[in-house]
C-alpha cells in the first residue's frame, strides 16, 4: 500500500512540478496515470520507490517513509521499469541482465537459477538467453527490462509509457500480461498517453494536470467525460466516440471498449428486431 | 557532477561575455604559461587575484565558486601528494618550505581551473565554433568540437536517468570497497557509452538528410570582429606575459616566500 500526503516537489531549476498530490494506492490496485506533456506524471511515479524525494508532504510504502529509508530497499516491493530500455541494459547476455537485480538483492543461486528461467518463459524470451541485450530489437529490449525487473517479483509494478513503440501484437501481450498480474493480486501502476489501450486494459485513472490530480474514478466515467478529456489535451478513444454519437439511437454513451461494444450492439440490434 | 556545472555556459549579457573568444583564450593561455612558470605562493596568488575582476564584471561568481568547489578534491590530492613526498625525501621531516611549495603547487592548479572555468563560463558554444572557424580550423572539426561542447548537459542527464534506473534495480552505488565501488560505475558506463553512440549515428543520419557539407564554401551570418574591449584584453594580456617573462629571468630568485615574514 502506498499513501501520498499532500506531496510538493520542485526541482533544482525551482520549477514546481508537483504542487500538492495526494493519493492512496492499495493493493491490487491497476491504476493509469494520464495527462498531458509535463503535468508532472514521471515525477509523481519517481517518488513511489525514493528516486525523488517530496519537497514537502509524505510518502509512505507500506507504513514506512520513503525519506527513512534507501532505493535499494524500497525497490524491493516496487519494481520500477523506465520508458526507454536502453538507460537501464548494460550485460553481456539477456541472462546477465536479469540476474544483475537479483544478485543486487541478495537472493541465493538456486533462486536466482528459478526466477531467471520463470521471467524468461513469461515473457517469450527463453530462446534469447545468451544473446546479447544490443542485438534486439526495440520491443524485445522493452521486454527484456520487463523481465529483468519482473524476475524479483515485486508486489507493485510502475511502468513508465509501457506502449511507446511496441506493435498491437505487442500491446495486446502487455495487457495480457497486466490482467495475469493482477489475478496474483499485484498491484499495477502505469503511466500512458495509450488512450486505446487504457480503454481495453479497462482501469481507475487518475488524471493529472499542471502537477495536480484533476479527477480519479473508473475508466468508464473519465474516458467518456469528453470536457474533461479535452483540458487534458487527450482525445475520447474511438469506441466512445462512436458511442457518444449513436446517442439519440437509444444506444449508452458510456461504451469505451471493444467487448462491450459488440455486446451492447448485439443486443440492441436483437431489441430492435424483435 | 558539479564540476560541469561550473563549466557550463549559461547566456548573460557582460562585457566579457561580448569579448572575442580568440583573444579570450590567448589571455587564458598567457595565465597558463604564467602559471607554469612559478612555483612561489606569493607570484601565483598574485595571477589568482588579477583575474577576479574578470568574474565579477562578467556576473558568474555563483558558477566560478561552483567550478573551484568541484576543484578543491584534486587540490587537496596534489597538496596531500606534495607533502608526502617531501616528507618521504626529507628523512621524515618537514619544513615550512616544503609545506610553502606543496600550497604553491596547490595554488597553480587553483589558477589554471579558475582561468579555464571563466572562459568557458563566459563563451558560448556557437562563439566558439566561429572562433574555430576563423582561426582556419576545417568546418568538420569545428562543428565536432560545438557538438560535443553542446552535448555535455544532454550527457548529463542522460547519466542521472540511467543511474536512477539503475538504483531501480536495488544497485547500491556508495555500498562495498574501493574496488567494488568502481565496479558499481559499470551498470552506468556501458548504457551512457552505447546510447551516445547511437545518438551521434543518428544525428549524423539528420545532418546528411538535411545536405550537411553539400556546399564546400560555407559563409556565416554572423563574424567575429575584434572591438574595443578585446584590444583592451590584448594590452592586459600582453602586460601581464611581459612582467612574468622579465620576472621569471630577472627576479626569480628575489621572489620572498611567504614563510620568511613570519620566521
Amino acid at each position: 500500500m502506498i499513501t501520498i500526503e499532500d506531496i510538493h516537489y520542485s526541482y533544482a531549476s525551482n520549477i514546481e512540478a508537483l504542487k500538492g498530490v495526494s493519493l492512496t494506492i492499495n493493493d491490487g490496485d491497476f491504476i493509469a496515470i494520464m495527462g498531458q506533456n509535463g503535468a508532472g506524471k514521471t515525477t509523481f511515479i519517481k517518488h513511489f520507490n525514493g528516486l525523488l524525494k517530496p519537497t514537502s508532504g509524505i510518502v509512505r510504502v507500506n507504513g514506512v517513509e520513503t525519506t527513512k529509508t534507501s532505493v535499494a530497499a524500497l525497490a524491493r516491493n516496487i519494481g520500477f521499469v523506465f520508458q526507454n530500455p536502453d538507460n537501464q541494459l548494460f550485460s553481456e547476455t539477456v541472462e546477465d541482465e536479469i540476474v544483475f537485480a537479483l544478485k543486487n538483492f541478495g537472493f541465493d543461486k538456486e533462486t536466482i537459477e528459478q526466477r531467471v528461467v520463470w521471467a524468461l518463459d513469461f515473457l517469450s524470451l527463453t530462446q534469447y538467453r545468451k544473446t546479447s541485450p544490443f542485438l534486439l530489437s526495440g520491443g524485445e529490449r522493452k521486454r527484456v527490462a520487463l523481465a529483468s525487473v519482473l524476475a524479483w517479483d515485486p508486489n507493485t509494478l510502475v511502468l513508465d509509457e509501457p506502449t511507446i513503440g511496441q506493435d498491437h501484437e505487442q500491446k495486446e501481450k502487455l495487457q495480457q500480461f497486466i490482467m495475469q498480474l493482477q489475478s496474483k493480486k499485484k498491484t499495477v501502476v502505469m503511466v500512458t498517453h495509450d488512450v486505446e489501450f487504457v480503454a481495453e486494459c479497462n482501469p481507475r485513472i487518475i488524471l493529472m494536470r499542471d502537477g495536480k490530480i484533476v479527477a480519479d474514478g473508473i475508466a468508464k466515467d473519465i474516458l467518456t467525460n469528453s470536457k474533461l478529456l479535452e483540458e487534458s489535451s487527450i482525445v475520447l478513444p474511438q469506441i466512445a466516440q462512436i458511442f457518444t454519437k449513436l446517442c439519440p439511437l437509444g444506444l449508452p454513451a458510456n461504451v469505451i471498449n471493444m467487448d462491450e461494444a459488440e455486446t451492447t450492439i448485439l443486443s440492441h440490434v436483437k431489441k430492435e428486431g424483435e | 557532477m558539479s564540476v560541469f556545472d561550473g563549466l557550463k555556459f549559461r547566456k548573460v549579457f557582460s562585457p566579457i561575455h561580448n569579448l572575442d573568444p580568440r583573444i579570450k583564450f590567448i589571455y587564458v593561455i598567457a595565465i597558463f604559461i604564467s602559471a607554469i612558470l612559478f612555483h612561489q605562493i606569493l607570484p601565483l596568488a598574485i595571477l589568482f587575484l588579477i583575474q577576479l575582476p574578470f568574474v565579477f564584471m562578467a556576473r558568474v561568481q555563483k558558477q566560478w565558486v561552483k567550478s573551484l568547489r568541484g576543484a578543491a578534491f584534486l587540490a587537496s590530492f596534489i597538496f596531500i601528494i606534495n607533502i608526502l613526498t617531501k616528507f618521504f625525501y626529507n628523512n621524515w621531516t618537514l619544513t615550512a618550505f616544503d609545506i610553502e611549495s606543496a600550497l604553491g603547487m596547490t595554488m597553480r592548479f587553483i589558477v589554471l581551473v579558475e582561468s579555464f572555468s571563466v572562459f568557458f563560463l563566459t563563451t558560448s558554444p556557437d562563439h566558439l565554433g566561429l572562433a574555430l572557424e576563423q582561426s582556419r580550423i576545417p568546418y568538420e572539426f569545428a562543428f565536432a568540437f560545438t557538438t560535443a561542447v553542446r552535448f555535455v548537459p544532454v550527457l548529463a542527464e542522460e547519466a542521472q536517468t540511467i543511474m536512477d534506473a539503475q538504483k531501480a534495480r536495488g544497485l547500491e552505488l556508495e555500498k562495498g570497497n574501493l574496488l567494488k565501488r568502481i565496479r558499481n560505475y559499470i551498470p552506468i558506463l556501458i548504457p551512457l557509452i552505447v546510447s551516445a553512440i547511437r545518438r551521434s549515428l543518428e544525428l549524423a543520419e539528420a545532418m546528411e538528410s538535411r545536405a550537411w557539407g553539400a556546399a564546400k564554401k560555407r559563409t556565416n551570418l554572423y563574424l567575429l570582429k575584434l572591438h574595443k574591449g578585446d584590444y583592451i584584453l590584448i594590452g592586459i594580456t600582453t602586460i601581464v606575459l611581459i612582467i612574468t617573462i622579465y620576472v621569471r629571468l630577472f627576479l626569480f630568485n628575489s621572489i620572498p616566500l611567504i614563510s620568511s615574514f613570519f620566521f
